[in-house]
């Protein structure tokens, strides 16, 4: 019992943890173009990225499926390529990655629209490029944006249970998240290993905010 | 040498305009753009650093093109070589006063004359600072020493002292001065004060709605007469009290407000915020050294 659940919370926190490495990488191109672009589909982006605030968890899983069952041409085309997205531990990273994009972006896009061009203007003046005015001068200065994107990315994922119930069902060591256990523990009756996995969840995930609200606070205090 | 002839649309708050610069600019000269907000000052400097395209015109900086629309030819800001001070100063945030500086140069020997810039703007003691932590005048050190690291052919100044109070923005021209008599940078500098512009510039290009319309010394246009026994003075129209059949005007003259009498219809000429000149005759003026 004591070693399903720690892998079930290492599972969990890997899912997380894997979510949030991608979309950090997705989210802070994807944020820049949304602050940046003068293209005319632009809000087009906008409402797709933010859909997942609004839209229930349900229909975007259900649609997952729909595109990863061996019916759908997506779905057949992996599973001829020896992929297979439903009911596995990559197609949970897919459903979180969509998921949890609003969360990761929405923070990072607002951060930077507050830089003043003149900071980009004076970088490039002073011969740097776009990337490496990027690196060395945009990402330190809104990191305040990056800690919460990622926190919230994080956070979101751990507590997600729509997209994986319909994606991912209960498979242990595979897609067998805390919160799925959570639900199945209390179907089954077993409320003592539902309470150990609710409280688990929530200290861990207050302990995590906590830490990283009183961070920010702090390096923010020191550029501003 | 620096050779301008171009020319951009320009959407202001007063209506469209269509700019067209004509400047050249002698090596090592300091040149201030005069003008009142909205002629188009800023843009010309936005537009030699390539920060902005112009629509078509040739923009050349010692022998070197930038930018020439027959040619096709638009280096990008990060290949000419400018040092543009903003008016917010634009200071990196998450670097120290030496780190802004060290980030910008290019070489080792631009990064071994760190130092010896920041001692310059007389910074020496808060280079390990951020630049939250400093004032505004500080800052402006910053970002005039950070636009000088790379040795620029051109230093481009946006109004970098208005946001100060009057007694640091006279300590800073004064630096500035020096700074220019040291290194010798040619340099572009938009204002619309009168004292900084006399004080600093060799010469001065009256910007009016996108065009350059007098190129003289600063003394000539602010002050057209020669050397006469006139005491004559340049001062901005604070207020016109209209008190029949005479007008009180005050006038704010250096850092001195004066007050003056003229007749109604004298005054009818004169508005607030303006400039005039105050000019006496038949007088000897007496000067007495302040201590």
């Amino acid at each position: 019992m004591e070693a399903e659940f720690l892998s079930t919370m290492a599972l969990t926190f890997k899912l997380a943890a894997v979510t949030t490495l991608i979309l950090l990488l997705i989210g802070i191109p994807l944020a820049a173009f949304l602050v940046f672009s003068k293209m005319r589909f632009k809000s087009i982006l906008e409402t797709v990225v933010s859909m997942p605030l609004v839209l229930p968890p349900s229909v975007l899983g259900f649609y997952l499926l729909l595109a990863f069952s061996p019916a759908s041409a997506l779905g057949s085309f992996l599973t001829e390529h020896g992929i297979r997205l439903a009911f596995s531990f990559e197609g949970l990273v897919i459903g979180s990655v969509l998921f949890s994009l609003p969360f990761m972006v929405h923070p990072i896009q607002s951060a930077l629209s507050q830089v003043p061009k003149s900071i980009f203007e004076a970088a490039y003046t002073l011969g740097k490029s776009k990337l490496q005015t990027m690196i060395r001068v945009i990402l330190p200065s809104i990191r305040h944006g990056l800690i919460s994107g990622i926190v919230l990315a994080f956070a979101h994922t751990v507590g997600e249970f729509g997209v994986i119930l319909m994606i991912g069902g209960n498979i242990p060591d595979e897609t067998r998240v805390a919160s799925i256990a959570i639900y199945d523990e209390v179907e089954s009756l077993n409320y003592a290993m539902a309470h150990q996995y609710a409280l688990t969840l929530f200290a861990v995930t207050f302990a995590i905010l906590l830490l990283v609200y009183t961070l920010n606070k702090k390096s923010l205090g020191r550029i501003r | 040498m620096i050779v301008i002839d171009i020319k951009k649309h320009l959407d202001t708050a007063e209506g469209p305009l269509e700019a067209h610069y004509e400047l050249s600019i002698s090596d090592g000269e300091f040149l201030t753009l005069f003008g009142s907000s909205g002629a188009g000052k800023t843009t010309l400097l936005r537009l030699i650093a390539g920060l902005e395209k112009p629509d078509s015109g040739r923009i050349e900086v010692e022998g070197e093109v930038w930018f020439d629309s027959d040619r096709r030819i638009n280096l990008p800001p990060q290949k000419r070589s400018v040092g543009f001070v903003f008016q917010d100063y634009a200071l990196f945030p998450t670097m120290s006063v030496r780190e802004n500086l060290l980030f910008s140069a290019e070489t080792p020997d631009q990064r071994r004359a760190v130092d010896e810039l920041i001692e310059m703007v007389e910074l020496t003691a808060l280079s390990d600072r951020l630049p939250a932590t400093l004032s505004g005048g500080q800052k402006q050190r910053v970002a005039l020493a950070r636009a000088l690291v790379r040795h620029p052919k051109i230093l481009l100044l946006d109004e970098p002292l208005s946001a100060l109070d009057p007694a640091m923005r006279q300590k800073l021209q004064d630096e500035l001065s020096l700074i220019h008599a040291r290194l010798g940078v040619t340099t572009l500098l938009v204002s619309h004060d009168i004292a900084e512009t006399v004080k600093l510039s060799d010469r001065l290009a009256s910007v009016v709605s996108g065009r350059i319309e007098r190129l003289c010394t600063p003394m000539e246009f602010f002050s057209p007469q020669t050397l006469s026994g006139k005491l004559q003075l340049i001062g901005e129209v604070l207020k016109i009290e209209a008190d029949f059949p005479v007008s009180v005007i005050t006038l704010l003259v250096g850092s001195s407000v004066v007050r003056t009498v003229l007749s109604s219809d004298e005054a009818s000429e004169l508005r607030v915020g303006g400039h005039a000149i105050i000019s006496t005759k038949a007088f000897n003026p007496i000067l007495i050294p302040l201590p």
